[in-house]
């Protein structure tokens, strides 16, 4: 289906969905999200049965501040989705879709790494790319690049001019 | 190896205590010339390869450049059986307990090059993930610049290390 | 130890029998069953392609459960990304999958350059197909080399970065880098093919084949090889969708997708190419599937130099174009010496734009765009979020190796350990982009 007859069938049931630069995208509230996405996965004529990606954007002064975005695509039929779910600041959880696409498992928990949201009902939400123990979520706008003064397991590296070389 | 003899110089000594001394002297500094040289002939490195410069570390050893010149195409898995650490590429914040392991399993004389600029400095990656320069962790005697550095400076770099090698004096 | 999920169609009870917790006999086959084995392989490990960390729960030799523990490189390449001008964002991207870097360097400038709304020129596109065709191959060498090594066969290793150099040839010649090249930028590419360029591409495509049909010939029947691929790291259709996997995996399992036939970029609809599709499902299918697109890219590169037509390489806006004239000399990449004279004594507006357009770049226009492209290990897509500033907002990476890796439990699980690494070389995980 071209984008726009694509949107056309989806603002039957989801009706904040536009087309912007080739891309569909529509926006579900968090309690329906699971009903939608069962409904976008098992229509025919849809049947966008393939997650290629679950992650999230920070804006932080707005709100909702955080954006889960699901990218869906069809196989057969040769189109994309993008559906977003928004979150507001300190009501940052979500159900987990990995009931119905296996493979949103890992995705949802490297999401979890960086954002902090939490995927209710995730089979094992345990960190996947940082190490255990790390403290905070890097990839929130209020958190700092990093890289000089940095603190892990009690460790502290200080910028390099400060540094004395180890022999 | 013929010996100097050094004629009319008074080091403070008895002439034949001296000649002892010049004579134990030079026979360490043969063995110490022996060692350096065996030491460096044939240094085997453990798979450290991380990221991109794995792949750099990997061509210097394949065919076109060829590291088995210097009897150095055999990297070996077990640290216990290497003698030297080619750091290559960007270490983590996760992977650095790790290759700290991995260098206090590898027995002495052991040495380290850190290959490229994310092992020596951190590189381009001045965040969070990445730590900044491999020399807080391991102690690194030759580091080779790189994005990634071509297996001519990785060549390079390891004839620097060789000299370095050779040259150290082992037993102190 | 439920991790990584194993969908109801590839049932790991069908496979294995479970271990009770006491040693007793097994009456099916007659051996001694005691308690099972947790071993840690990797992160420092010579065959788990990278710093992959596989935790493997064993009963003698058979493989009861497989854990992936990635993370081990985990760069922060998308955090910087925000941290630093659009065209910067090149350098960073091209070093997630470092194998395949130009692809990285194309999904990230498609997708910007539809943020802004502009296309590059033919010839920069006809370049970009030619660039990416060539890593493919390169990359699928790499893949022949690493695999074959770590199944033994040694030669193959020296054999596949043989055929690598004279590709890394060609890629210096072009871009003055043998690997993260960051040629592609927004807007078309930094630089026009060298004079030697063209006939050095035309004397390569004379030599390869001959080099492809010496590995058929070596590996295709090589019984060794048979032993070791065939019905090993089995993944089906069903198991491969679900589980978000792409590529030769994908298309190994009989589905044929691929992005440059179902949503094609940079006219690659244009190109008269095939896409080899396989039923077997094992690691010796992806292997066939593998050589056969290094043929069939070998294709599209002649088809892109029969097509080259002179013309500009980086789109004409002022506001986009990088300002430069770069080529590639004999001590590095360079400025054209006319072009610095003309900035530095003749014109102060052309030095005010040149400096402008370096330090902040261009400014893209608020939205988000997901592009993706079709690299040597599957669907790889970028997700960019523009607030319509001069850096990046959001810029995600989704890469083929990280779904990927989530299906070797489902491969893994019930067969011996050899066979894990027969069925992770046969994955070709790169791990840079799985961990970013």
């Amino acid at each position: 289906m071209t984008p726009a007859e694509l949107a056309e069938r989806i603002r039957v049931r989801c009706p904040d969905t536009v087309v912007a630069r080739g891309d569909v995208s529509t926006i579900v509230e968090r309690d329906d999200l699971l009903e939608t996405l069962a409904w976008l996965r098992d229509d025919d004529d849809l049947s966008l049965g393939f997650c290629s990606s679950v992650t999230a954007t920070d804006w932080p002064g707005s709100d909702p501040r955080l954006w889960v975005a699901y990218e869906l695509r069809s196989i057969e039929h040769r189109h994309r989705l993008r559906v977003k779910v928004g979150l507001a600041d300190g009501d940052a959880h979500v159900p987990t879709v990995s009931s119905l696409y296996p493979t949103a498992n890992w995705h949802e928990r490297e999401t979890r790494d960086f954002y902090g949201i939490e995927f209710d009902g995730h089979p094992n939400l345990r960190p996947l790319m940082l190490p255990e123990g790390w403290d905070g979520f890097p990839l929130l706008k209020t958190e700092e690049l990093g890289g000089v003064n940095t603190r892990f397991e009690g460790a502290f590296i200080p910028p390099v001019d400060t540094r004395t070389t180890t022999t | 190896m013929p010996v100097e003899r050094l004629e009319g110089v008074h080091l403070g000594k008895a002439p034949e205590e001296v000649e002892e001394e010049v004579r134990r002297g030079v026979l360490l500094t043969t063995l110490d010339r022996a060692v350096g040289w065996a030491r460096k002939q044939s240094m085997w490195p453990a798979t450290f390869g991380l990221a991109c410069c794995a792949i750099e570390m990997m061509s210097a050893g394949a065919g076109r450049y060829d590291l088995s010149r210097w009897g150095m195409e055999l990297f070996r898995a077990s640290p216990r059986q290497a003698d030297l650490m080619i750091v290559a590429g960007r270490v983590s914040q996760k992977m650095a307990p790790v290759l700290r392991r991995v260098y206090d399993q590898m027995p002495e004389p052991r040495w380290v090059i850190s290959m490229g600029v994310c092992a020596s400095a951190g590189g381009m990656f001045t965040n969070y993930a990445i730590v900044q320069g491999v020399d807080t962790i391991v102690p690194v005697d030759v580091y080779v610049p790189g994005c990634p550095p071509k297996p001519e400076m990785l060549m390079h770099g390891i004839l620097k290390l060789h000299e370095k090698v050779r040259t150290t004096e082992p037993f102190k | 130890m439920a991790d990584a999920p194993t969908s109801s169609a590839s049932d790991p009870q069908a496979r294995v029998d479970p271990v009770p917790r006491e040693t007793h006999i097994d009456e099916r086959t007659g051996e001694l069953r005691q308690e099972t084995m947790i071993i840690n392989m990797g992160p420092q490990h010579p065959s788990t392609h990278g710093v992959l960390r596989l935790l493997l729960e064993l009963d003698g030799e058979t493989v009861i459960r497989c854990t992936p523990i990635i993370g081990y490189l985990h760069t922060g390449i998308e955090k910087n990304t925000e941290y630093r001008t659009w065209m910067q964002g090149v350098t960073y991207v091209t070093r997630a999958d470092y194998l395949a870097p130009f692809f990285n360097e194309l999904g990230y400038c498609l997708a910007v350059e539809r943020l802004l709304g502009i296309e590059a020129p033919a010839r920069a596109q006809v370049i970009r197909v030619l660039m990416n065709e060539l890593n493919r191959i390169s990359s699928h060498l790499v893949w022949l080399a690493t695999g074959g090594m770590e199944l033994g066969a040694v030669s193959v290793m020296l054999y596949g970065f043989r055929e690598r150099e004279l590709l890394l040839d060609i890629f210096e010649e072009a871009t003055g880098l043998r690997m993260n090249h960051a040629y592609i930028r927004i807007g078309g590419v930094i630089m026009d093919l060298p004079d030697e360029g063209v006939p050095h591409i035309e004397r390569f495509l004379e030599e390869m084949p001959a080099r492809i049909d010496d590995y058929e010939r070596l590996l295709d029947e090589n019984p060794i090889w048979l032993e070791r691929n065939v019905g090993v790291g089995m993944l089906s259709a069903d198991e491969a969708l679900s589980l978000g996997v792409t590529g030769p995996m994908l298309r190994a399992a009989g589905v044929a997708a691929d992005v440059r036939k179902d949503e094609p970029y940079c006219g690659y609809e244009t190109y008269d190419f095939q896409v080899p599709v396989g039923t077997g499902a094992d690691a010796y299918t992806r292997y066939r599937l593998r050589i056969e697109e290094m043929r069939e890219s070998m294709k599209i590169v002649r088809q892109c130099l029969d097509r080259l037509e002179p013309g500009p390489v980086m789109v004409q806006d002022p506001k986009v174009a990088w300002p430069a004239k770069l080529s590639v000399g004999p001590d590095g990449i360079g400025n054209d010496p006319a072009y610095i004279r003309h900035i530095m004594e003749e014109s102060m507006e052309a030095l005010i734009h040149h400096f402008k357009m370096v330090t902040e770049g261009v400014e893209v226009p608020a939205g988000e765009v997901y592009q993706a492209v079709e690299s040597p290990r599957g669907e790889l897509g970028f997700y960019v979020v523009s607030d319509g500033g001069h850096r990046p907002y959001r810029v995600k990476i989704r890469d083929p190796s990280f779904a990927n890796l989530q299906a070797v439990p489902a491969m893994v699980e019930g067969s011996l350990v050899a066979d894990t690494i027969a069925a992770i070389a046969s994955l070709d995980p790169v791990m840079g982009g799985v961990d970013r």
